[in-house]
């Protein structure tokens, strides 16, 4: 997109700091990038927008140093530069922060935030002065946080704030965020926002990764699209619509998005409950609440980073015990010793976490799948080969999983695919409660959908569905109840029928002061 | 994949056989009389058997995230057991089964630390390693049990045609890759040690599993502590098995098991354990002084390690990359 014509293109007064102009990048068999032209300006937040496997990250990489050119150059401030690593861009004021925290937690956050140029005083580290100027770093922007305290002993999100407050200790002249704000709650992302504009208005250009769309017209002041290692748009973000956005991204039509969106009809639910809990707690994690579920539904959880959501899963899936209350199926007690026995009575559940608790990376795609239906059946009868193959070969071809390869190492596929491998794992123990934890995050849209589509699905054809998620939208949109968490309390049910965003953001809201960044 | 992972020990291995040759133009040699083969091949995998049979437990055990440095003790143990029986005036074969039924309980011992009590593998194994001698001392009352019994004689310097030794470890190696293949053990070991809590949440005994892999492994440290006491008619409490953990673990290293679990190679520890002995038996056959035996034992360990080193091995296959960019080829590989 290299139209003179096109507002984007040209902004009076003002130069490219950064100015990439047609670089390829090629690994053996694919080209990663090709013929990609990119600007970014002082002073503005740009989003990078694109399904997994566009090219963000070779982007990134590539500007950074970390992938060499095929072709190509970049300009920094209208000099050309070659980076051999990300020191040498980090050097010339190209700071990356990455999705992962990328710190030491045993460290204090003066140490990390200046690990590597502390300041010195004969020879030695001068304590003093790290945490003097880590704290005149942190009031710049505006965070309130004892440098001298352990950076571990802070939330995920604090820390992201301080891994940003390091990238920007070396006068960084280009920040970039790499989905910064996939694990943080709706606080906790307005709190970076705020940052990323206090820098912004500073003249630092930010260069912005998330899958959040939201969060892209939230922020931006422009937005390039990247599709199959091209550059499909560059946009001013006021004057783009989301469907414009969301289109180019997926290079085509909003059929499934559109389809998933009208909120499906489904049968009417069991009158008899499926699952009841009933004053079921657990101190220190969630407060006695009361649920049920039935048969063909999808109940939405729905609350802020820490309200508990997870945690409430975690008794109904017998992956921690409950101190208080009891589980009813069908009427009749149960106990819920451990995940194995909430399996074997079909309740299954897909944790928040993919990498730690969901996906054994380094077994195949196969493995990874039948692994829930062999441990019910123990170590000494294995699933039939011919059974495993059939299963995995279904579920590969249902959820559209890329690439349809039994035999590929689970960990070496995308996201989305990772999440849709863990889901057939769940799906081939035929549950009859699913427990879903934030199934959508970290994923491009395309999976989003199709995993969107599945859960209606299953419902229609009798499963009931536990979902969570952070995105209120999506909850919204795909259940039929959502139960409102806040502070580890539940404090509402609402029906799916008269439940907007709105409503439900305005139930979290209520009562409850400003998220603040605790210290 | 693991085929490439086993070429460079597979190498290491051609070559030292290749010097033994050049400094022993018989080596390679092989004799039959009275029915019994002879030959220096014969003696590696006769004396290796032992290690070999201890890398095969500790591989799986490996494969779970976990170590037992415990094996030389409890080999130890069995042959005390063994020995004390037979002295005492009992069967041969009622001898070694006291001795593995033993060897079982300091398994399931072991196994109740790590999987129950979540005590680190190393530390809970270290226990055993330290008190089991003590434990063998005591049954021996400190003194080597030299004993004179045929039938127990048989099971480390007995023949059918190959020594009893070897066909012994080979039929457990056998009975080993059977049952990790044939039924669902290996990707469970796998699975519990690439990711003990995604095993958890899928429903995986993972305290099973893992308890099942320590009792393995005693048994097989019992087995080959049978071995050892058989071929010398007698037990030694100080002596037996002594570092046999050491070479054990070598051997599974050497094999392209990665100490962190997950994915394991049972083919890849006979190698090792193979190079292992190869390597003794070179220190004898060139000659070298046997001042510094350990010294050419070392270097020859880590030549095979360094082959197989991640950051090393791509540098060998292709022209060198720059030292930099070593972390990013590791990552394009991935994709």
């Amino acid at each position: 997109m290299t139209d003179p014509t096109n507002p984007a293109r040209t902004r009076p007064g003002n130069e490219p700091l950064v100015d990439l102009r047609g670089i390829t990048v090629e690994f053996p068999g694919v080209k990663a990038l090709q013929d990609v032209d990119f600007r970014l300006f002082p002073g503005e937040v740009h989003a990078l927008m694109g399904e997994n496997g566009a090219g963000k990250s070779t982007l990134i990489k590539a500007l950074t140093g970390v992938h060499a050119l095929d072709t190509g150059e970049i300009h920094l401030a209208g000099e050309p530069v070659s980076f051999a690593g990300p020191a040498q861009a980090q050097a010339a004021g190209i700071s990356t922060v990455y999705q992962e925290v990328n710190l030491c937690p045993n460290l204090s956050v003066a140490e990390n935030i200046l690990l590597g140029r502390e300041p010195r005083r004969f020879g030695a580290i001068n304590g003093w002065a790290m945490r003097a100027r880590a704290a005149k770093l942190l009031s710049r922007m505006g965070l309130t946080i004892d440098p001298g305290s352990a950076l571990g002993n802070h939330p995920i999100a604090v820390q992201q704030l301080v891994a940003i407050a390091r990238a920007v200790a070396v006068d960084a002249r280009v920040l970039i965020l790499d989905e910064p704000t996939s694990s943080l709650d709706a606080g906790e992302v307005a709190e970076l926002f705020r940052i990323i504009r206090v820098l912004r208005d500073e003249g630092v250009a930010i260069l912005f990764v998330t899958h959040f769309l939201e969060q892209v017209f939230q922020i931006s002041d422009r937005v390039t699209v990247l599709r199959n290692g091209k550059v499909v748009g560059e946009h001013d973000t006021p004057k783009l619509s989301r469907i414009t956005l969301v289109s180019a991204m997926l290079g085509r039509e909003l059929g499934v998005l559109a389809e998933v969106e009208r909120r499906t009809e489904r049968r009417a639910a069991d009158p008899a409950p499926l699952l009841v809990a009933e004053g079921l707690g657990r101190s220190g994690a969630i407060e006695p609440f009361d649920l049920e579920i039935h048969a063909g539904e999808v109940v939405g959880l729905a609350g802020l980073l820490g309200s508990g959501r997870t945690e409430l899963a975690r008794l109904l899936a017998g992956a921690d015990r409950a101190d208080t209350g009891r589980v009813l199926l069908d009427g009749r007690p149960l106990r819920l010793r451990s995940p194995r026995t909430a399996l074997a009575k079909g309740i299954a559940y897909s944790s928040e976490d993919r990498k730690a608790e969901g996906l054994v990376s380094d077994l195949t795609v196969r493995d990874n799948m039948i692994l829930a239906m062999q441990a019910a059946r123990g170590w000494a009868r294995q699933v039939p080969r011919r059974t495993a193959d059939e299963l995995v070969a279904s579920y590969l071809a249902r959820l559209d999983i890329r690439p349809a390869n039994p035999d590929a190492v689970v960990g070496t596929l995308s996201g989305g695919n990772q999440q849709k491998v863990l889901l057939a794992r769940w799906l081939i123990t035929r549950p009859r409660l699913l427990i879903l934890d934030e199934p959508t995050r970290g994923i491009d849209v395309g999976a989003k959908a199709q995993i969107q589509q599945v859960v209606a699905d299953l419902a229609a054809d009798g499963m009931a569905v536990l979902f969570i998620s952070a995105e209120l939208e999506e909850v919204v949109r795909i259940c039929d109840r959502i139960v409102v968490l806040r502070d580890r309390h539940k404090i509402a049910e609402l029906s799916g029928a008269d439940a907007g965003v709105d409503d439900v953001m305005e139930l979290i809201a209520s009562g409850s002061t400003r998220v603040e960044v605790r210290s | 994949m693991s085929n490439r992972r086993l070429l460079w020990p597979a190498l290491a291995l051609v070559a030292l056989l290749l010097l033994n040759l050049v400094f022993t133009p018989s080596f390679f040699a092989l004799r039959l009389q009275d029915g019994h083969l002879f030959g220096s091949l014969v003696d590696i995998l006769r004396n290796g058997a032992p290690t070999l049979l201890i890398a095969l437990g500790m591989t799986l055990v490996i494969a779970t995230r976990g170590i037992d440095l415990s094996v030389g003790a409890v080999a130890a143990i069995a042959g005390a057991v063994a020995c004390t029986h037979i002295a005492d005036g009992g069967g041969p074969v009622t001898a070694m089964a006291l001795a593995l039924v033993l060897c079982a309980v300091l398994g399931l011992w072991n196994g109740f630390l790590v999987s129950v009590v979540g005590i680190q593998p190393i530390i809970a194994t270290l226990v055993l390693m330290t008190a089991g001698r003590g434990i063998a001392m005591l049954l021996t009352e400190g003194q080597i049990v030299t004993i004179d019994d045929d039938v127990y004689r048989q099971v480390g310097a007995g023949f059918l045609v190959l020594p009893i030794a070897i066909l012994i470890s080979l039929a457990v190696l056998g009975g080993v890759a059977l049952a990790t293949r044939r039924t669902a053990l290996g990707m469970l070991v796998e699975s519990v040690g690439v990711n003990p809590e995604a095993s958890r949440l899928a429903g995986v005994r993972a305290r099973t599993i893992i308890w099942t892999v320590y009792v393995f492994v005693a048994l097989c440290a019992g087995v080959a502590g049978l071995m050892i006491s058989s071929n010398v008619s007698a037990a030694d409490a100080n002596n037996a098995g002594l570092w046999i953990e050491l070479d054990a673990i070598l051997a599974v290293v050497i094999g392209g098991t990665s100490l962190a679990g997950g994915r394991y190679s049972l083919t890849g520890t006979l190698l090792g354990a193979v190079i292992i002995q190869t390597l003794t038996t070179t220190v004898y056959t060139i000659g070298v002084p046997p001042e510094v035996t350990l010294v050419f034992k070392a270097v020859v360990v880590i030549i095979v390690c360094l082959l197989q080193a991640p950051r090393v091995a791509p540098a060998l296959r292709r022209a060198p990359a720059p030292p930099k960019a070593e972390q990013e080829v590791e990552e394009v590989a991935v994709r």
